[in-house]
């Protein structure tokens, strides 16, 4: 065996590498370690980040074609590394709390991990390096998930989280092997599956096949009739996890998804899985929408608001084409530093104060005026309001859907943009509390860590900005395109 | 009397169908644990059966199978130090006592 195909893997060694210095540092550092070892852990990702945007790509396949690490998965990776740093950013002042200090080394490693998973998920071409990335991105979050030993609520939230999981990678595997027994030479790469499906005519079996694998990783994204578990293990999770769930987890299963279903089963798009992806999609957009509604947990709601985004996130897998790829890419980045906005300011808060509902925002204006600006500011990109990023991520996954002329299409497209008129309600409602709901504030004035005002500072320039500077969708269209070539 | 793929393949069925059932039904958490490791033995199954009858002579099944049981064991693991905790908090580990995050 050549051993030097694993040169070709540098994002997966880079993030392995910090992995090790993380781990040996926290074991045989000692207590002086452990005080330098936020910023030197944050410092370090950021200089991988830096790093992974740099690097070159490189297109030959490695290991017989089971890993490839194409301009689109590169890119992938580097906005989930931006993602992380965020997180890694908003935590700082968490990790040092009393209950958690002793064991901050564990959240970090634990988070590389699951990133290193997420790398392997988003690269392979073969279903068992997707499965080992998969399962290597969801088991140590259940040990995350478990994190706040002393509350039971993030228990309840792992237990629910782990049964959950372990339930969906088990229907994963089954329809995993469904397909197995339809690859004409008992090959799994995503390429021979597809030569071997094409001309297939649509069996009782194929369709379970496909439908299994939808529901195994729909878990992952929680797409809706898979979403149960969401709510409560956002909710119950510390919140730091709860925003690493919510989007890094989110958008690495989104790219995998496109990745199998347009490589592995593009051949099957109109007769199995077009049908399918509709009325997961419909479903998804409109329940989130509609169960958000009527949630007074700031946590929950971000869980009901982050299920109906990933609606959105998965029109782009019904195009199957670079540039359906190009602005789901666009559309995760976006909603990446949208996302994070929100959790930065709710975990700016729970750290200071404890509360976490919506009724605890009224009047936070007064006291809080720039944490309030940039909750508004994530709030409108969420809902898609002009001139902010959100914006220019949904009319750009519309006009990609749109692109193919098919007048289901176009009704799916009808039914997503109903449902943004729909989520500009309740994404308004927590605008509504923070500047106009009379009241005193029960919430005192406080100023955040150096850390949370970078994060929240980095949030909102990619709010503004994003939208404004068309390179960068650009740049992602650029970057998907040689995947279909 | 010769085995055909039938004779695996109902098994393997039946075994995924009792392990879906049971964790609708069963209260206890150890018991969902058991119902889900029938599951991911029935998918383990389909896998060699496949790779025995259909595609002798190449490897791919039993590998993956080979995988599947690590990674099996390494879930049940989680979800029984998880289950410890959640004993040391409430005394039991019935699922339905664990329900105070609801809609």
């Amino acid at each position: 065996m050549d051993y030097s195909q694993f040169g070709a893997m540098l994002p997966e060694l880079i993030i392995l590498g910090i992995f090790l210095i993380v781990f040996c540092t926290d074991t045989f550092g000692g207590e002086g370690a452990r005080k330098i070892l936020t910023p030197f852990t944050t410092v370090l990702f950021g200089l991988a980040t830096v790093a992974i945007w740099i690097i070159p790509s490189n297109a030959e396949p490695i290991f017989g074609g089971m890993y490839v690490d194409t301009t689109a998965c590169k890119a992938m990776k580097a906005m989930l590394n931006v993602g992380v740093f965020i997180v890694l950013l908003q935590s700082a002042k968490w990790t040092d709390s009393d209950e958690v200090a002793i064991r901050k080394g564990e959240f970090y490693e634990l988070m590389l991990v699951t990133l290193f998973g997420m790398y392997l998920m988003i690269s392979a071409r073969h279903f068992l390096l997707f499965v080992i990335g998969l399962e290597s991105a969801s088991l140590p979050l259940a040990a995350m998930v478990a994190f706040n030993k002393k509350h039971y609520e993030s228990h309840e939230a792992a237990i629910k989280y782990i049964l959950t999981a372990v339930f969906s990678s088990a229907i994963l595997l089954m329809g995993l092997s469904l397909v197995y027994a339809f690859s004409g030479n008992g090959s799994l790469y995503f390429d021979d599956i597809r030569v071997a499906l094409t001309g297939e005519a649509p069996s009782g079996l194929l369709i379970a096949a496909l439908a299994f694998v939808i529901a195994g990783i729909g878990f992952k994204l929680s797409l809706v009739p898979f979403h149960l578990w969401t709510a409560d293990v956002y909710q119950g999770a510390p919140t730091a996890i709860t925003a690493y769930l919510s989007v890094i987890s989110k958008g690495s299963a989104a790219f995998a998804f496109f990745v199998i279903f347009v490589q592995a089963f593009g051949s099957m798009y109109s007769v199995v899985w077009e049908w399918m992806m509709y009325a997961v999609i419909i479903a998804t957009i409109t329940i989130g929408n509609l169960f958000a509604m009527r949630q007074k947990n700031m946590k929950r709601f971000m869980a009901f608001s982050s299920i109906s985004q990933a609606g959105y996130i998965m029109l782009g897998v019904m195009t199957e084409s670079a540039l359906g790829l190009g602005s789901m890419m666009f559309y995760i980045f976006v909603y990446i530093v949208s996302n994070l906005a929100v959790f930065s300011v709710i975990s700016a808060i729970e750290r200071k104060t404890g509360l976490v509902g919506m009724e605890d925002y009224d009047g936070l204006h007064k006291t809080n005026p720039w944490l309030s600006f940039a909750m508004t500011l994530a709030m409108f990109s969420l809902a898609g309001i002009p001139p902010f990023a959100g914006f220019f991520s949904k009319i750009l996954i519309f006009t990609s859907v749109t692109a193919s002329d098919s007048m289901a299409l176009y009704m799916l497209v009808l039914v997503a943009l109903i449902n943004t008129i729909i989520s500009l309600y309740y994404y308004l409602l927590v605008v509504k509390a923070i500047w106009i709901n009379p009241g005193e504030a029960k919430v005192e004035g406080f100023r955040s860590s150096g850390a949370e005002r970078l994060a929240l500072w980095i949030c909102v320039a990619g709010i503004i900005f994003f939208g404004l500077v068309p390179y960068i969708y650009q740049y992602c269209v650029d970057m998907a395109l040689p995947m279909f070539n | 009397m010769d085995l055909t793929i039938l004779w695996y393949i109902v098994p393997s069925v039946i075994m995924f169908c009792a392990g879906v059932y049971g964790f609708c039904t069963r209260k206890n958490m150890i018991a969902l644990l058991i119902s889900l490791e029938l599951m991911l033995n029935s998918a383990d199954l389909n896998f060699i059966v496949f790779n025995r009858f259909l595609f002798p002579g190449t490897m791919d099944g039993m590998v993956f199978t080979l995988f599947a049981i690590a990674i099996a064991a390494a879930e049940t693991a989680v979800a029984i130090a998880i289950i410890i905790n959640i004993y040391r908090e409430i005394g039991n580990t019935d699922i339905t006592s664990v329900k105070q995050m609801k809609f």
